[in-house]
């Protein structure tokens, strides 16, 4: 009757709840799960990332390296190179770069008119949504005049802000256009009531760099009192050899690219080092360091620092112009060619030049103290007493900076006093992180304004985002693995005394770590890298499997291959570099030549027979010449069984 | 003695499992995390606490004063013995489809859309909005508008593997 009922209904209830409580327990289980996987592929990118970054540095020390040896070597041909090259430091007028260049009659792009106006800000932004590519002739004209009136900045900008001008800070956005649509389209196009700073790391890794810098420049040009541009640590021509902004203008403008790179070179180094806002906030691309002088950035002849991977060296420092004893000095030009200037070097001093790296190089971490960044090769890891130490010393708040990608957009730390903005949204991949952007206002708190850009009309379900992520980077790692198959293999021989193939899961972590370099969380990744049998033992040569590396030349050794794969970015900035013709091509015994250098600063075991060997077969037509270029571009890595997902940053120059 | 040894190498093992899953989350590089992921590190780590179970676990390595942040010191030994004692284990699939099969009274072999948020933002400990949104974006089939737990939870146990 009316008990049984009402207890059947209780039982009922309970036996409900009961299932509820286990769905939930295991969906949010299942769901903390797909969080971590991120956040492991998030680290994965990062690591790699910043490895390469610390590879670009090693190269600076070897190109001083390389200057020691390679010079007295080819003095001749360095001679010949200054005579062709006194007569382009002439020519680098105005009327040389741009009034040589037509537009024809048939180019259907943005026509830009000087003086430029807020009309001509509009024309690009829909000229760029439908895809279009500026011409040449407009590309130089914008960083000519860019150039010209950045001379005129000093080395920090000062801003003061009203709650009728409240200003608008972004961060890295890395050549990534739809982010910065996002960005005028929430917060409106920059004009004298809508001021914006723009915190470096423009360009390189994304598509559109040079349609990002051509918006900024233009916006530059008709505000240059509102439009605030302050150097990144990839507004260097070097970095853009190796990050693909080289590569997109070479591509994008096979005529006049090299012009528009040469441009650029000096470009960069006029630009600010940074902002600072109604007196109290600091804005910078990367950080500081204990030593940072603020009062003598303020002072140091910014536009001599070409690039961090041109370090000042001894002889920099002495500045007698004694053309008596024919100093010949040795720079590099915007592709990485050696050239000479019969002037002395051009260079700050060493402690000047380490003042700037610091700044567009340095991350903040929670430890006290100070330390070298030991992840991307430069400038400092600087921790929260630093931060209070210097900002206290100039009667600063804050420190804004960039430089680090963040899920959120966005970061706070040390107390508040540190603020990361990052404006570039799925950075590493679609889904890995939002962008996001600062509005500040003198008297309130900073307000923060995040966004993603997607190409779908609404999010995919979290799992297929995750499931994107983790495979591309774990693709990314593969690649790491299989370039240094030959020591891994050794390093899991000698840990392997029985020979049995097998290690301990903690076994394959410590040679894993110690080989490659990186700091991840080899064990949580062991099932997406490794077969690992019923005792939760490793088989480690199946960290190899189902991926291998493309040989051009059959006869190739197999480290010798894998040593060319994982140096190619390094190789092809170099051979770049020797190639003093332009032709693309280098000597056998050139290659021979800096095969010894580099192998020698790199520490890398080949032999000379093995080297010669590979010389003799790259010159495919037995004339003496190999294109170096050609051959580095067959070194790729085949992935067994590549799924239909999108190819990741490997793509991206 | 070698019971000992094999005790020693287990815990050192689970150490360095916990280090890595903690260190993912410690953006600042100083032995702590925001204590709103530990939920996320703990489940990382093959556990399934329920909502409660989790939040005492908090009261546990919280500072005397909450910080906002738990300190890698205090988290080590209370996640060790979790683990050592394996406790809060997850789910297996029988259970959870037969958990699946009580709220299906009528049998049909699936929920509606409707049921299934009733069910999880009434019952138990319920679900936020956005976990239900998101429950829903990966369970429901846009057709019938319902979920067909079964094959629901095939693919889930496939993603896990």
């Amino acid at each position: 009757m009316g008990c049984s009922s009402s207890s059947t209904k209780t039982r009922k209830s309970e036996t409900s709840l009961k299932a509820a409580l286990i769905i939930q327990n295991w969906y949010r289980g299942y769901k903390a799960r797909l969080k971590a996987r991120q956040h492991y592929a998030l680290t994965i990118f990062q690591s790699i990332e910043y490895a390469d970054e610390q590879g670009q540095m090693q190269l600076s020390t070897f190109f001083s390296f390389m200057f020691e040896n390679y010079a007295h070597v080819h003095k001749e041909e360095l001679e010949l190179r200054k005579q062709s090259l006194e007569s382009e430091q002439d020519m680098r007028d105005r009327h040389d770069y741009v009034d040589l260049i037509d537009v024809p009659d048939s180019y259907n792009g943005p026509r830009l008119q000087f003086p430029l106006t807020c009309t001509d800000i509009d024309l690009l932004l829909e000229a760029f949504k439908e895809q279009q590519i500026l011409h040449a002739h407009y590309v130089l004209e914008v960083l000519f005049e860019t150039k010209k009136v950045l001379k005129q900045m000093p080395n920090f900008t000062h801003v003061q802000t009203s709650p009728s001008k409240e200003l608008t800070i972004c961060g890295d956005l890395h050549g990534k256009l739809d982010d910065l649509f996002m960005i005028f389209y929430k917060n409106g196009l920059p004009s004298e009531n809508n001021p914006y700073v723009f915190n470096g790391d423009f360009v390189d890794r994304g598509k559109n760099s040079i349609e990002i810098l051509m918006i900024l420049c233009v916006s530059f040009l008709v505000y240059p009192n509102d439009l605030h541009l302050n150097r990144g640590n990839h507004e260097d021509f070097m970095m853009n050899l190796r990050y693909g902004f080289t590569k997109e203008i070479l591509h994008k403008y096979k005529l006049h690219g090299k012009r528009i790179l040469q441009i650029l070179e000096e470009l960069y180094a006029w630009l600010p080092i940074g902002t600072i806002v109604d007196n109290e906030i600091l804005v910078i691309h990367g950080g500081i360091s204990e030593t940072t002088d603020l009062n003598l950035l303020h002072h140091v002849e910014r536009n001599k620092m070409k690039s961090v991977l041109i370090p000042p060296t001894e002889t920099n420092r002495d500045y007698d112009t004694d053309s008596k004893h024919n100093k010949v000095g040795v720079t590099f030009n915007a592709h990485g060619r050696i050239k000479t200037n019969g002037s002395p070097i051009e260079h700050l001093p060493k402690h000047e030049w380490e003042q700037i790296i610091d700044i567009l190089w340095s991350d903040p971490r929670g430890k006290n103290g100070c330390f070298p960044n030991t992840g991307r090769g430069g400038g400092c890891y600087f921790g929260p007493d630093v931060t209070s130490k210097i900002l206290n010393k100039y009667q600063l708040k804050m420190l804004i900076r960039s430089h680090e990608c963040k899920p959120e957009g966005y970061e706070i730390c040390h107390d508040g006093k540190v603020v990361t903005i990052f404006s570039a949204s799925n950075y590493y991949e679609e889904g890995s992180n939002r962008g996001a952007y600062i509005k500040l206002c003198s008297g309130t708190a900073p307000r923060f304004f995040q966004y993603q850009v997607t190409k779908a009309t609404c999010f995919q379900p979290l799992r297929q985002r995750v499931y994107t992520m983790e495979s591309s980077a774990i693709k990314i790692l593969k690649e790491r693995v299989i370039s240094r198959k030959s020591d891994l293999t050794r390093a899991f021989q000698l840990q392997d005394h029985r020979k049995s193939g097998k290690l301990s899961l903690s076994q394959w972590a410590f040679c894993m770590e110690n080989i490659l370099g990186l700091n991840l969380p080899w064990r949580s990744l062991s099932s997406n890298l490794v077969n690992i049998d019923k005792n939760g033992n490793v088989e480690y040569m199946s960290s190899f499997q189902n991926i291998h590396i493309e040989k051009p030349v059959q006869e190739a050794h197999s480290t010798l291959v894998e040593t060319l794969y994982r140096y190619r970015s390094d190789l092809e900035i170099i051979f770049n570099a020797i190639d003093t013709d332009h032709s693309g091509l280098i000597s056998v015994e050139e290659f021979r030549a800096m095969w010894k250098l580099f192998s020698a600063h790199y520490n890398v075991l080949i032999d000379d027979s093995q080297v010669n060997k590979l010389a003799n077969l790259m010159d495919l037509n037995k004339d003496g010449s190999i294109d170096f270029n050609e051959f580095l571009k067959a070194f790729y890595v085949v992935h067994r069984y590549e799924d239909l997902m999108k190819p990741g940053v490997t793509n991206l120059g | 003695m070698i019971h000992k040894d094999k005790e020693r190498i287990i815990v050192a093992e689970f150490h360095k499992k916990i280090k890595e899953a903690f260190e993912v989350f410690d953006h600042e590089s100083n032995n702590t995390v925001d204590v709103r992921e530990i939920g996320t590190i703990i489940r990382s780590l093959g556990c399934c606490p329920t909502e409660g179970e989790l939040h005492d676990l908090i009261a546990e390595v919280e500072e005397e004063e909450p910080t906002g942040y738990i300190r890698f010191e205090k988290f080590l030994p209370v996640m060790t013995e979790i683990l050592l004692e394996r406790r809060y284990r997850p789910i297996p699939e029988d259970v959870l489809l037969r958990a699946f099969e009580v709220l299906d009274s009528a049998k049909r072999g699936f929920l509606t859309k409707d049921e299934l948020i009733k069910y999880m933002t009434e019952e138990g400990e319920p679900f936020s909005q956005e976990e239900m949104e998101e429950m829903l974006s990966a369970a429901i089939d846009p057709e019938s508008n319902s979920i067909h737990y079964k094959d629901y939870i095939t693919m889930m146990v496939i993603d896990e593997n």
